[in-house]
């Protein structure tokens, strides 16, 4: 079986150079006594709903009351007049000021600003910093976790496609489980919602979105603790293509419906106010209608890590035999309500898409 | 915080309704399954989008 061997041997590289080297990234911060648990958690929270430039393993106290990340730097790609490119290991949680060059930048608040050797940052009365901030185009924890969902698919598509020349046609291995849920969405998703002559033109998209987004959901649920989905860009970038894929292979009846929706059925003079509200209604039913998947992606992901991560918070509040386990049972069901929720949500993206495209590639038989 | 719980409510009574729904029309017509599962998710999605709206609106 050298194949499976040769499978093996790529996952486990690919798990070992994740997690064999975590560089030990320690960042001096001694230990407020004061602030108390409630607000550590709440802290430790939203700092996980966030993207962040490494993806840190754990953190603890030593004895000396120093607070020690171990994290795995990932590059900072700045552009500051010219590139500007180091190790996220140099920002040190926004703790120490990273020299570049003659530059200085410094985290805060999850965003590189430019600062002086001393790392002062103004603030202006709302409390936002106002140095200047340079354009930051850093392969941060999501673009890493993208970037290997995205070579995932690659290969696993590709090779499932191979098994399938070399076996006649018969879905061999993880072909078995795969076959049934692209075949769903040929056959429950795209040919009902947009129709048996065009649906295998936005099948590639309907495939890759659906796959992507459940993958990137499930690998928010695994211990490394991403937030993909739940990142309110990727969800735009996701809703961006549906809208833009919709509008560019719309029909004339599709612009038709938008900007004459009653067509000849009255004459143009007592459409005139008609179309005063109607029109605008339309145009803007293009825009909400992305926006709402992007919008609906984002707060089920969002909401699914904050309800499981203040559940799991709550075991350290309650420290009592009664709560603790309460608490960790309840986690566990959320985590089980989570996993069906990543399936559900990137069937309703695909599925909502479809409909859009089938909004896009309607032909009407004019009567 | 009272008006985002209260919009809770109305969100859970209205994917209940939904839900409800579904199930009556799936034990009228159960070779529809398909069409009807569709729609209630629509229709459930569509809802629970209000819900966030005003989660996040606190």
């Amino acid at each position: 079986m050298p194949l499976v061997l040769n499978k093996i041997f790529l996952i486990s590289a690919l798990v070992a150079t994740f997690f064999s080297a975590p560089k030990f990234v320690s960042a001096k911060e001694t230990a407020d006594s004061t602030k108390d648990l409630k607000s550590e958690i709440k802290e430790y929270i939203s700092h996980h709903l966030e993207d962040a430039y490494d993806f840190s393993l754990y953190s603890y106290t030593n004895e000396k009351g120093e607070h020690i990340y171990i994290s795995i730097p990932l590059p900072v790609i700045l552009w500051d007049n010219g590139l500007q490119i180091f190790s996220s290991s140099k920002l040190h949680h926004g703790e120490e000021v990273a020299r570049v060059g003659s530059n200085y930048y410094k985290l805060e608040h999850g965003k590189i600003y430019k600062t002086d050797v001393e790392g002062t940052i103004t603030y202006d009365e709302a409390h936002h910093a106002t140095n200047y901030a340079p354009l930051d185009l850093s392969i941060t924890k999501g673009v890493v976790s993208m970037l290997f969902i995205a070579l995932l698919m690659f290969w696993l598509f590709r090779s499932l496609a191979k098994t399938y020349s070399e076996n006649n046609g018969v879905p061999a291995g993880v072909g078995r489980f795969f076959e049934p849920i692209v075949l769903y969405i040929r056959d429950d998703i795209a040919r009902p919602n947009i129709g048996e002559k065009k649906y295998m033109k936005y099948m590639n998209f309907l495939l890759t979105v659906f796959f992507f987004v459940w993958f990137l959901n499930l690998l928010g649920l695994t211990p490394l603790g991403v937030n993909v989905t739940g990142n309110i860009a990727v969800t735009f970038g996701l809703a961006l293509l549906t809208f833009l894929i919709t509008n560019f292979t719309g029909t004339k009846d599709y612009w038709l419906h938008l900007f004459d929706p009653l067509g000849s059925s009255m004459k143009w003079y007592a459409k005139i106010p008609l179309y005063i509200i109607l029109i605008p209604i339309e145009v803007l039913g293009i825009f909400i209608k992305p926006f709402s998947l992007l919008i609906r992606l984002y707060a089920n992901m969002q909401a699914g890590h904050i309800v499981l991560m203040s559940l799991i918070g709550l075991m350290f509040i309650f420290k009592s035999w009664l709560g603790s386990p309460l608490s960790f049972g309840l986690a566990f069901a959320i985590s089980l309500i989570e996993l069906l929720v990543a399936l559900l949500q990137a069937y309703i993206f695909t599925m909502l898409s479809a409909l859009y495209f089938g909004f896009a590639a309607e032909e009407h038989e004019h009567h | 915080m009272v008006g985002a719980g209260l919009v809770v409510i109305g969100v859970g009574m209205g994917i209940g309704r939904i839900g409800g729904s579904a199930m009556e029309a799936i034990g009228r017509q159960p070779d529809a399954y398909g069409k009807i599962q569709t729609a209630m998710l629509i229709a459930a999605a569509l809802v629970e989008g209000i819900g966030f709206a005003a989660l996040f609106a606190v």
